[in-house]
């Protein structure tokens, strides 16, 4: 590695390379994120943006390259729970677990995975639910609650795990328009918290308000990374350009 | 001779009715213990089917593929008949429960799998991502929504399992099917036939009618 001083980025990707058959889905990805950073992954679809990110807690298996989560390789085996417990994922879906009450959705992980007692873990899972703003739902069922109300359940469940990384799977796309405000305003919240996150999203007003890095993808490749107020008023690459004129002028 | 003095003779039905109930005690008993042992067997053969290693997981493809292409009176006639020749000689009951375990087990490990199946790939990945292990993500997440998929078709599995005991008369257990053949024998009279065939209505109708009320609630609870 070629820097060996300071403080290691807590995301490392080398030559890392996805194939779906003869498709390439990432071509030789590097990418280094340090700890606390927010970067925002933009492009179109298509482009490899939520098989990245994927990768990064290997719901998506990697064909060449290394990811490594702080220190620790990515890649089937013991130390897998390792990395997925520091890394939190924020699904589009949501994917809430329709069997269990909004409390044990988000209790669930810590009493399993980090061996707290039940009541402790709802004790806490209270503490979240009023952190995302819905307190009062917690004896519900996920099918009972709006989508947006749903992603701030499916937030709070991957909060729980106090996760040192969390990735957000473009957390407002399966959302009515009314509700995506409530939902990026609980990420909003989060950034700059310490916790370092990684969010594909199509929201640029919120990519821009809220990056630290810009990291624009097309084809599978990273075209340009580069801070928000540069990407958005003057990006280098062609494509980019070509992306923002698309998205902006519409 | 009349039709109902034939068929529906009180006197020798009630003469033979401790004969029969004798019988549907056991024929109760050989069907619960081999639909519970076959639910449990077949869902170590759907997990083995989903996450063993591979040799196991063939193994386990073979197991359930022999166990549906064979008919249950085959597969019953050899482990009572054929057995004893390997020095593994079954009591008519414990054959019978072995033989029907075994069968139901290949059925409903393929129950089990196209319930599992049915769960939606996020929920997996859901679990995964906050880290569960396989088992925490099984028990906690995919069984008890699968659970509620595959009930109708368990319940209907488990009122074959109850007819196929009949097939137990075979190998001299005196299941309610044997009992009542005894006593026609005894009696000259059908009768007791007719007495069992009332008997295995009243036991398996209710369950019928209860897979009915299970597909109807699965029906409009729609899931998303």
């Amino acid at each position: 590695m070629s820097q060996t001083a300071k403080s290691q980025p807590i995301i490392q990707m080398r030559g890392v390379t996805k194939r779906f058959g003869n498709f390439a889905a990432l071509r030789q990805i590097d990418l280094d994120i340090e700890a606390g950073e927010v970067v925002v992954l933009l492009g179109p679809s298509g482009s490899g943006k939520s098989t990245l990110i994927r990768c990064i807690n290997l719901l998506e298996t990697y064909d060449e390259g290394d990811v490594v989560v702080d220190g620790i390789r990515v890649e089937e085996g013991r130390a897998l729970r390792q990395v997925r417990e520091e890394v939190g994922m924020v699904f589009q879906a949501f994917n809430l677990f329709p069997n269990l009450t909004v409390l044990d959705n988000i209790a669930l992980g810590p009493v399993r995975v980090r061996k707290l007692s039940w009541a402790a873990a709802r004790e806490k899972a209270r503490r979240l639910l009023a952190r995302v703003g819905i307190a009062e739902q917690a004896d519900k069922y996920p099918i009972q609650l709006s989508g947006g109300q749903q992603q701030r359940v499916g937030i709070a469940r991957a909060l729980a795990m106090e996760p040192r990384v969390l990735l957000f799977d473009e957390p407002t796309s399966a959302l009515d328009p009314e509700m995506v405000g409530e939902v990026l305003d609980v990420i909003k919240g989060l950034a700059g918290s310490g916790t370092t996150m990684l969010l594909v999203t199509h929201e640029m007003g919120f990519a821009r308000k809220v990056a630290d890095r810009i990291v624009f993808m097309e084809a599978g490749e990273i075209k340009e990374i580069a801070s928000p107020d540069t990407f958005f008023t003057r990006p280098e690459s062609e494509r980019a350009q070509a992306f923002l004129d698309a998205v902006l002028n519409h | 001779m009349d039709i109902v003095s034939t068929f529906f003779n009180i006197d020798v039905l009630v003469r033979s009715m401790p004969l029969l109930l004798e019988g549907l005690w056991r024929t109760i008993a050989l069907g619960f213990l081999s639909i519970v042992l076959g639910l449990i067997g077949g869902l170590v053969l759907a997990l083995g089917r989903m996450y063993a290693p591979k040799p196991i997981r063939l193994l386990v493809i073979a197991y359930v593929d022999v166990f549906r292409a064979l008919p249950v009176l085959v597969w019953l006639v050899i482990v009572y008949y054929a057995l004893p020749f390997v020095g593994i000689s079954l009591s008519p009951f414990a054959s019978a429960a072995t033989a029907l375990t075994m069968i139901s087990s290949a059925y409903t490990a393929e129950i089990y799998r196209a319930g599992i199946d049915a769960i939606p790939r996020g929920q997996f990945e859901a679990g995964q991502a906050i880290g569960l292990s396989t088992f925490d993500l099984m028990r906690d997440v995919v069984l008890p929504q699968a659970i509620r998929i595959v009930i109708p078709p368990l319940t209907n599995n488990s009122i074959n399992v109850m007819k196929d005991t009949a097939l137990a008369s075979v190998v001299a257990m005196p299941d309610l099917l044997k009992q009542a053949t005894q006593a026609q024998a005894l009696a000259a009279n059908p009768t007791p036939l007719i007495g069992a065939a009332i008997l295995y209505l009243i036991l398996l109708l209710p369950l019928v009618r209860l897979v009915a009320v299970f597909e109807r609630r699965l029906g409009r609870s729609g899931r998303r």
